[in-house]
């Protein structure tokens, strides 16, 4: 699991760059279309990921210390923060959508700035969807793993599959937590 | 049959072919050794569809006019032949045929750490296979199998998008792959097989995995950005967007270079275990074999700027790519002065395997060299883009890794299989195929150093002569890769059967029967000596007993 979330790191790795790169091109267009991003969402976002990797964690714990059922249920709140966080992510969609931020089309920025913002937006969706594919499936495993721990006798038989399922949550939570300053923060110091 | 071969011989069980005869029995297994038979049939079929495209482009460039296809058609036939040799051949050809059939073997394992995973492995890569090659045939793909932007993305009308997703699911495939053999190799040696007692081959997998594993997401999000510009148009890499196409170049090649090395390191591993077993010597240098191939792929990830000197990269990152590419030769000749080495005094003996390796020594250094070439800035300036560049690629991964790969193939047949091939018609193919290959891509270098380019179906008239031995070599060649499947094929059938050890080679996968039976090892294996314990052996065996001088060294 170590290893495939290496795997992982370098795949997210090219969008960091590829930011990296487009930010040092277009540094005031970037810094003008960041502080366009929904700071209250976003924020609020990052508070429920952060939960959710603390429900996580107590719920790897708790299957070791075999208590199943706070283990199921703990996993399950993980789950539900996960589908909070992306329910959330998609009012924010919407916003930005009302807001003429989706690149193409009637578009918020106009023409010095216009072409730098379009490229923050792009990959600002490009990033924030990504993640969101990823946390989505997080869902489905940690899901998963609360059904089959409430339904099993023995729950304990499953640490090393809820093990690598927290692996991975908290690694989906990581990468939020590198996106939340690059993608709402920097720009409004 | 040798002592320790009598094993599994006794109460085995079944060999891993004949248990379970259903096209679902193979269709679902897990056994790593089906799965590997698997990859192997589908990769032959990528093979020679590529193979196919790359004689049609031979035979158009036998005169300097456009008489067999038109530029489209030849721009088609190149994206054809590349797309499918890189991503559906030579990447999973050696890691996921042989090694997924011999790294648990030579480890002393059951199978792979994730069984399950492995076959997941083959159907992405089929899925992916598919995918690609609908693309491909169905109209093709004429960017080249590099999708340089912004022509990919902005003006090619050609059927990029389902290449691109064919790529990227194959990609997660070989994901896959690394990723069991890294968990595999880590977890699942036999009480007794420590890290230096491990053959070669399973350090080259080792090292390839690890380049699998860190290049290829690099690669497939570079696709997924490539894809959303090409649907959207709004994008990172095309210039009239306010992208940047240097982006894309510098991410393709900090998957694509390295991916050369997922190439070629499994072909040295191979080589390293046919050289010591046809010298009857220990490999020489046994650690600084193994240290090479980790430098290889650790290196191997700094050097892709070296794709970039012409394309308006700063030129102080041009020199330090330049300086890096020729520190990444080191290592790469450490090994070939080593195997050499191995050869000194050994008791040689010129079997099929034997002559694909010894001939991959041969190409691979040529290779090897031009690289040298290239990897010079103001050289390159005149090289770049033309025939030389050509023939340098292909003396690594044709003369390199499918020799190599073909090396394999005959030395772990009567393993695999269970049956022998007739051994002239292996030794002559060979041959053959040595002398095509350097008829086929030496005039190439020639052809280079005139400065004529890559990619044009026409050249200048006074190019034509050289380019007609290198269409006459490429005929040859592609019979030549003929006769291997039609004589390989004919022995499954009719080849006498083999022993358990017929080379007389040392490593565990030679103490179970041929063809192994589904659980490897009737009673799991203790490893008790260094690898490559060849002298000592060889003698025991009644074969001729090398000098005292020569015996190896206690490790």
């Amino acid at each position: 699991m170590w290893v495939f979330i290496a795997s992982e790191v370098l795949f997210f790795g090219v969008l960091f760059f590829a930011y990296l790169i487009a930010r040092l091109r277009f540094p005031d267009a970037f810094s003008a279309a960041s502080r366009r991003t929904n700071l209250t969402l976003g924020t609020l976002n990052t508070a429920i990921l952060l939960t959710s990797s603390v429900s996580m964690a107590l719920g790897v714990q708790a299957i070791r210390v075999r208590r199943r059922e706070a283990a199921a249920g703990l996993l399950a709140v993980t789950a539900g923060l996960g589908i909070a966080f992306l329910a959330v992510k998609g009012v924010e969609y919407r916003d930005d959508y009302r807001q003429a931020l989706f690149p193409g089309g009637a578009f918020a920025f106009a023409a010095p700035l216009r072409s730098g913002a379009e490229l923050f937006f792009w990959l600002y969706l490009t990033m924030t969807g990504v993640h969101a594919v990823h946390l989505a499936i997080g869902v489905a495993l940690v899901g998963g793993a609360a059904i089959r721990t409430a339904r099993s006798k023995v729950a304990i038989r499953f640490l090393l599959f809820v093990e690598c399922a927290g692996l991975y949550w908290h690694f989906v939570d990581l990468v939020w937590i590198f996106l939340y300053p690059c993608l709402y923060l920097v720009s409004r110091s | 049959m040798s002592a320790p071969a009598a094993n599994g011989a006794a109460r085995g069980g079944a060999s891993y072919l004949t248990d379970g005869m259903t096209l679902w029995s193979w269709l679902s297994t897990h056994d790593h050794k089906r799965i590997a038979i698997l990859y192997a049939l589908a990769i032959t079929v990528f093979f020679f569809v590529g193979g196919a495209a790359a004689t049609l482009m031979r035979i158009e460039l036998a005169t300097p006019q456009a008489d067999l296809v038109s530029a489209d058609t030849y721009n088609r036939l190149f994206t054809m032949h590349g797309v499918i040799m890189v991503w559906l051949f030579l990447i999973p050809s050696i890691p996921a045929t042989l090694g997924n059939f011999l790294v648990p073997l030579m480890i002393g394992a059951r199978d792979l750490a994730l069984p399950r995973l492995n076959l997941a492995s083959w159907y992405l890569y089929v899925v992916g296979g598919a995918i690609t090659l609908a693309a491909l045939l169905l109209g093709g793909v004429d960017t080249g199998w590099t999708f340089y932007t912004p022509f990919s993305t902005l003006f090619s009308n050609s059927h990029v998008m389902a290449a691109l997703v064919g790529i990227f699911v194959t990609g997660f495939s070989s994901i896959l792959t690394g990723l069991n053999f890294i968990v595999t190799i880590h977890t699942r040696r036999a009480p007794g097989m420590t890290w230096f007692r491990l053959p070669l081959f399973v350090w080259a997998h080792y090292a390839t995995s690890v380049i699998l594993v860190l290049a290829t997401p690099v690669l497939a999000m570079t696709l997924v950005l490539l894809g959303i510009e090409r649907v959207a148009r709004i994008g990172i890499f095309d210039p009239a967007l306010g992208g940047d196409p240097l982006l894309f170049q510098h991410l393709f090649w900090f998957y694509s270079h390295p991916a050369v090395y997922i190439m070629v390191l499994p072909a040295m591993g191979i080589v390293s275990e046919i050289i010591a077993c046809f010298a009857r010597n220990p490999i020489f240098g046994y650690r600084s074999m193994a240290y090479a191939m980790i430098a290889i792929a650790v290196v191997g990830f700094l050097v892709w700027g070296h794709h970039l000197f012409v394309a308006g990269q700063s030129v102080y990152a041009s020199m330090i790519f330049s300086l890096l590419s020729f520190v990444v030769a080191v290592p790469s000749a450490i090994k070939v002065f080593n195997w050499t080495a191995t050869l000194y005094k050994g008791t040689v003996s010129f079997e099929a395997p034997m002559l694909y390796a010894l001939g991959f020594i041969g190409l691979f250094m040529l290779g090897g060299m031009a690289g040298l070439f290239l990897a010079a800035l103001a050289l390159d300036v005149h090289l770049s883009d033309t025939y030389f560049v050509v023939a340098h690629f292909h003396y690594i991964m044709v003369g390199g890794s499918v020799s190599a790969y073909l090396g394999g193939i005959h030395f772990w047949w009567p393993k695999i299989t269970g049956r022998s091939y007739p051994a002239a018609w292996g030794g002559f193919a060979a041959i053959l195929l040595f002398f095509s290959f350097n008829f086929t891509f030496f005039p190439q270098y020639l052809l280079g150093m005139a400065g004529m380019p890559r990619r044009y179906h026409e050249y200048a008239a006074e190019f034509q002569g050289l380019n007609v031995l290198s269409s006459a070599g490429a005929v040859i060649l592609a019979a030549g890769y003929l006769m291997p499947l039609v004589y390989l094929t004919w022995s499954l059938r009719r080849g006498p059967r083999s022993p358990a050890n017929p080379w007389h080679a040392t490593g565990l996968e030679w103490t179970v029967p041929s063809p192994p039976p589904t659980a490897n090892f009737a009673d799991p294996p203790t490893v008790t000596e260094a690898p490559y314990a060849y002298p000592v052996q060889a003698h025991s065996r009644g074969l001729p007993r090398p000098p005292a001088s020569r015996l190896p060294r206690t490790p």
